[in-house]
């Protein structure tokens, strides 16, 4: 097997096992990215239970991803192993409550007093 | 590695004829524009579809010549 289906196989795994997923530029307590920081300050303003990728770490699974996504830029959120957006898409979704109505129908936990303005 | 707006508004326009295309330059440093893109396109599609397929127009530049390119989009 390729490296590069290794890390094809290491991505469908990581967000088959894990809920939320953020493949990101640094990590939650420390985003080195502005993106990347924008995605996590919502996820952390919800309460949001997730799982960071720092693809920083890993030259195969940054680019990996961007394949795997068909997505040219990190970050790059999952949700139940469904592909939701980068930072544009997550940030107008959660000032919209689009965001939160697909976590509610995903059966995701977050804080439901939280509002992202 | 900048980008000029008038070449991204053209890269975008060439596969959305009909869009109404609105670009800012975020920071006047010809790196971090806003786009905003209108278009029949993108009608019955996810809006991860929709940017992907203004990525697509933009052939390979987002995330590499074009650092930062906050877009939204919207069916016409």
């Amino acid at each position: 097997m390729s490296p590069q289906q290794d890390v094809q196989d290491w991505i469908r795994k990581t967000i088959a096992n894990n809920d939320v997923v953020l493949f990101m530029k640094g990590s939650k307590q420390m985003p080195q990215c502005g993106f990347s920081a924008q995605v996590a300050h919502i996820l952390g303003l919800l309460g949001v239970d997730y799982h960071d990728v720092n693809v920083l770490q890993d030259m195969g699974v940054r680019e990996g991803v961007k394949a795997f996504s068909n997505w040219p830029t990190i970050p790059q959120l999952y949700v139940k192993g469904e592909f939701v957006g980068g930072c544009d898409i997550v940030r107008e979704m959660a000032e919209g409550g689009e965001l939160q109505q697909l976590l509610d129908s995903k059966g995701v936990a977050y804080d439901k007093s939280k509002k992202i303005a | 590695m900048a980008m000029d707006s008038g070449e991204i508004e053209r890269l975008i326009r060439a596969k959305f004829p009909d869009a109404q295309i609105e670009i800012r330059d975020l920071a006047g440093d010809g790196d971090h524009y806003a786009a905003h893109v209108v278009s029949s396109a993108f009608k019955g599609k996810t809006r991860v579809q929709q940017h992907q397929m203004v990525y697509e127009a933009l052939g390979g530049r987002m995330g590499g010549a074009l650092h930062a390119l906050a877009l939204t989009t919207a069916e016409a």
